[in-house]
């Protein structure tokens, strides 16, 4: 059964505001993307993917206690939270859950909707990264690498320490250059125009995505503690 | 037996002594593998996490490619491309809205699908298909001496029904270096997430992660780690110089695909199998062989 549809307790705690609601429905319709999605409302709290979890000690909201605060209502502050962000998708978390919850395929759908949301810093490494690597997709159809590594150290610093950081990743460029693992030019696919067709027809059928009003904040919270 | 064989951005580039290895020790072993034409880049878990229908279309691309071309299954050898091409065709499988609006987008470049090939990674095939007994029995050399820890990583064995029963405690690739003659070594870490492209977003958690795989295979004297994806073999052997001097002592080590070692063992040509673009390399006499 769709997720989205129920109405027991557990799903819609008390009242809550309108952003909240709206943060709600937009999850909850994620959920029901994923197979065995609905599988959330049996956590039973019991830290498993806490304790499985190899960066849950750089985390400022825990595996478990993302599901805690989804169902107290408060989706808004794991929006703004590191987590999301620092998982590795590893996995470990979702083959070891005794309820068989699909943690990281929320974590993902958590991770969309800050994006969605703009809820994130302007210069946030992990956004820039997947922003630059999608950005590649698009127009070679493959991934390259010197490009999607240049364009993240000019996106996520200032120029100065934009071009300090690109020198500090030099000795391993040089590195891989030197053993021909390096592609100077990239590679553009010959379907490469099917495949932006395939991509403007499924981005018409994206979910339609209601902003709630925020303002963008200067950093997420704790971020630089972990040395970003 | 053919096979359709999706390489992977990876492999053209930092990968590349991967892709050399496979097609070897596939050509070795008289397996037909046959690149799918045209591919694209699957998208991997930074396309997952920005837009969802778009990152399940652009990997669908590759499965219906694939498919029209009827070569069979396809291998992925990238741990992160077989996860994501699994997942997508499991998800589809799964999720009929989500197939109907894939299979429009993929109908706007002429392209269907039925997701009759499976994606599977070569570790599998070769274990499942052929069987390590035959594998060992077409050798021509043994690894006498040669200490693996064996690191299969996180994407390949958890999420997507990996092979084995044990997704806590793999044992393939163990079990096929031993029968090709080399000696185990116990590698507790060897599921073990190396975090991945935390390594360019956050890289005091990524050379942690990593710091703390090599200090176990150094402990359990391992003369070389052996993996199954060119992200983990990238992570594990480009950081080596930094992480030896933040943990102030040498941890220096090979890491190889496991198709290297097994390539060696079939008797291929060391070049053949691209071991001279390492950068920690294979110290030259662990390529002088027993010859069986
Ligand atoms: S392991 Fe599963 S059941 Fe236990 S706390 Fe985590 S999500 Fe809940
Ligand atoms: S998938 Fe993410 S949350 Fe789960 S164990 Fe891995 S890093 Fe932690
Ligand atoms: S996951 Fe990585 S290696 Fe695989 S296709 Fe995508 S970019 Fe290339
Ligand atoms: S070990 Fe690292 S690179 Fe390998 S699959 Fe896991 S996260 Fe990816």
């Amino acid at each position: 059964m769709a997720v989205s549809n129920l109405t027991d307790h557990a799903l819609s705690p008390g009242t809550l505001p309108h952003s909240e609601r709206v943060l709600r429905k937009a999850f909850l319709d994620q959920v029901d993307d994923i197979p065995g999605g609905e599988k959330l409302r049996k956590c039973i709290q019991c830290g498993t993917c806490t304790g499985s979890c190899p960066l849950s000690y750089t985390m400022d909201v825990s595996p478990r206690e993302v599901i805690a605060r989804f169902r107290a209502g408060d989706i808004e502050s794991l929006l703004r939270s590191r987590t999301i962000w620092t998982c590795a998708s590893c996995y470990n978390c979702t083959v070891r859950c005794p309820a068989g919850i699909k943690i990281t395929d929320l974590l993902y759908a958590l991770k969309r909707m800050s994006m969605d949301q703009g809820i994130y810093p302007k210069r946030f490494p992990v956004y820039v990264f997947s922003e630059s690597f999608v950005k590649m997709v698009k127009r070679y159809g493959r991934n390259w690498e010197v490009g999607l590594m240049e364009r993240f150290q000019r996106r996520t610093t200032t120029p100065v320490l934009g071009l300090f950081k690109s020198m500090s990743m030099l000795p391993i460029f040089f590195k891989l250059f030197r053993r021909g693992r390096v592609n100077i030019f990239p590679k553009k696919i010959k379907g490469i125009r099917d495949l932006k067709r395939i991509i403007e027809k499924a981005e018409q059928m994206e979910r339609p995505v209601e902003r709630i009003e925020e303002k963008r904040p200067t950093r997420v919270v704790g971020y630089e503690a972990i040395g970003s | 037996m053919d096979y359709a064989y999706y390489p992977g951005c990876s492999l053209e580039s930092t990968g590349v002594s991967y892709h050399k290895s496979i097609v070897e020790v596939f050509r070795a072993l008289g397996l037909g593998l046959h690149e799918i034409e045209d591919w694209n880049c699957c998208g991997a878990t930074a396309y997952m996490s920005v837009k969802e229908t778009v990152s399940f279309a652009i990997s669908a691309r590759n499965l219906a490619i694939a498919e029209r071309m009827g070569k069979g299954d396809i291998v992925a050898p990238c741990s992160a491309c077989y996860l994501v091409l699994a997942k997508t065709r499991r998800f589809l499988m799964e999720r009929p809205e989500l197939k109907s609006k894939v299979d429009e987008a993929l109908a706007a470049a002429g392209l269907t699908l039925k997701c009759k090939c499976a994606v599977r990674h070569p570790l599998e095939v070769l274990v499942s298909d052929l069987g390590i007994e035959a594998i060992a029995a077409k050798a021509k050399r043994r690894l006498t001496g040669h200490r693996y820890a064996c690191y299969y990583g996180c994407q390949m064995v958890r999420p997507e029904r990996y092979f084995e029963e044990d997704r806590e405690f793999p044992m393939a690739m163990d079990d096929l270096m031993a029968a090709l003659g080399a000696e185990e070594v116990e590698f507790p870490l060897k599921v073990r997430c190396c975090g991945a492209s935390q390594m360019v977003t956050n890289e005091e958690v990524g050379l942690d992660l990593v710091q703390s795989l090599l200090e176990c295979a150094h402990a359990r004297g391992a003369s070389a780690i052996v993996t199954t994806c060119p992200m983990c073999q990238y992570n594990l052997e480009l950081y080596q110089d930094k992480i030896s001097s933040r943990a102030g002592k040498d941890l220096h080590i090979p890491v190889l695909y496991f198709t290297q070692p097994l390539g060696l063992a079939l008797g291929c040509d060391p070049q053949a199998l691209g071991l001279q673009h390492h950068t920690v390399p294979l110290p030259q006499e662990a390529l002088i062989l027993e010859e069986v």
